[in-house]
């Protein structure tokens, strides 16, 4: 007797992001509140960082609470309701509940059940992680509308005392919807890790220490800058570049290159490796959002569309890099 | 081919004057990096990273704090020859 034939799975030859919605903190914090306890000036946390202002949510303001602001808007953008969405990820490091993921939450919410819904860990780069995901997911005939969303609530891991990142530090989300698309709009994702390096960007300490050891306080980030610097500077240029290549594309055809919102000497140096033409818009939402990791991508591409420096059907180099170590890059046509 | 010393402080000083902006007759042996040449720690790292392509050795991110001078810089490479 010959086996039944398996059937898998055929999805849309290609797939693309549809449209892209945004939330920040609602409260503008200045450098000059946060200088004083790390013995700092705002003219220091400029010029190391070209930050000026940075938004953070208020204390009743959750990673569900944000997320759920910008998939409404992403959701309007497109023009589609939560029932159209099949998969929700959500790609954060700052949601309080070890269980169940913030993306069931967040589907139930915008009414998107029964969508398939799961959290990504991958920091800074999650965002890129999972645009990845949700193409794949979408080509596959797997899902038909995923919606991702990085979303962060920084502020809730930082320590005011710290020299070494909470004074970079933002709140936010972006949402972007995935869905099938009659030609090619998310190129090959190049993406990575490297393990060696976890403690460059960490946590003080486990949850597990501080259950053993109350005395050790909240955790709370830390990272090693100069060698972050320099490894998201000069290392992560290439793989940028190794996407465009892979997506078949010259720095000549992308409309803008939108790198993870770590620092803007870091941005500053990679444009310079990458050898962009000026031609090319830079996501510089930095300067008045802070770093917001999962969020920073999407939140910089949308700012670029509402200012008109790229329009739809334009090519961005989106590149996501940050704690594990871990990175991920593709370009993609804005929506 | 190994670069001797007076090679790797010519070498550094260009490398020093495209991050800074400062002649390269300003980089002498004996100046401090941030003392003297108002580098910080992010400019370090974009100078570390062009003398360790520029000479064909590795500095470890750890070792970036010990080299206070342009002298010291100029013998760890130096010295990192292969």
């Amino acid at each position: 007797m010959s086996p039944v034939a398996l059937r898998q799975a055929v999805g849309p030859a290609h797939s693309r992001v549809l449209a892209i919605g945004t939330a920040r903190g609602e409260h503008v914090v200045t450098n000059d509140d946060v200088a004083g306890p790390i013995d700092s000036s705002d003219e220091w946390i400029r010029q190391r960082t070209g930050i000026i202002t940075r938004r953070r949510a208020g204390a009743d303001v959750d990673v569900v609470d944000l997320s759920e602001t910008a998939a409404r808007d992403a959701l309007a953008r497109a023009g589609l309701q939560g029932g159209d969405i099949d998969t929700v990820i959500v790609s954060t490091v700052t949601y309080f509940h070890q269980t169940p993921a913030a993306a069931a939450v967040l589907a139930e919410r915008i009414g998107a059940t029964p969508a398939a819904a799961f959290d990504v860990s991958a920091a800074c780069a999650g965002y890129a992680y999972a645009i990845a995901q949700a193409d794949a997911l979408v080509r596959a005939g797997t899902a038909r509308h995923v919606l991702v969303v990085g979303a962060e609530k920084m502020s809730d891991f930082i320590d005011p005392t710290d020299r070494s990142i909470s004074f970079l530090l933002g709140d936010g989300a972006g949402a972007a919807i995935v869905g099938p698309s009659d030609t090619p709009g998310i190129g090959p994702t190049v993406w990575g890790s490297d393990g060696a390096k976890a403690q460059a960007i960490r946590q003080t300490h486990a949850w597990s220490a501080l259950r053993d050891d109350p005395t050790l306080g909240w955790p709370t980030l830390r990272q090693d800058g100069q060698s972050v610097f320099k490894w998201a500077s000069f290392q992560m240029a290439p793989v940028a570049a190794k996407a465009m290549a892979e997506a078949g594309v010259s720095p000549g055809d992308v409309a803008a290159f939108v790198p993870h919102q770590a620092n803007m000497r870091i941005i500053d140096q990679m444009v310079k490796q990458l050898q962009l033409p000026p031609t090319v818009a830079i996501g510089r939402d930095i300067a008045d959002t802070g770093n917001t990791s999962a969020a920073s991508i999407p939140l910089a591409t949308r700012r670029l569309l509402d200012e008109g420096q790229v329009s739809s059907g334009d090519l961005a180099l989106q590149i996501g890099f940050g704690a594990g170590l871990v990175y991920a890059a593709q370009v993609i046509v804005l929506p | 081919m190994a670069h001797t010393e007076q090679e790797v402080l010519a070498g550094l000083a260009e490398i020093v004057a495209e991050e800074t902006g400062l002649p390269t007759d300003a980089v002498a042996l004996e100046k401090s990096f941030t003392d003297d040449l108002d580098i910080d720690s992010l400019s370090m790292m974009t100078i570390v990273t062009h003398a360790e392509d520029k000479f064909g050795v590795r500095i470890p991110d750890e070792e970036v704090k010990n080299l206070t001078t342009v002298g010291d810089a100029v013998t760890y490479i130096t010295n990192a020859q292969g």
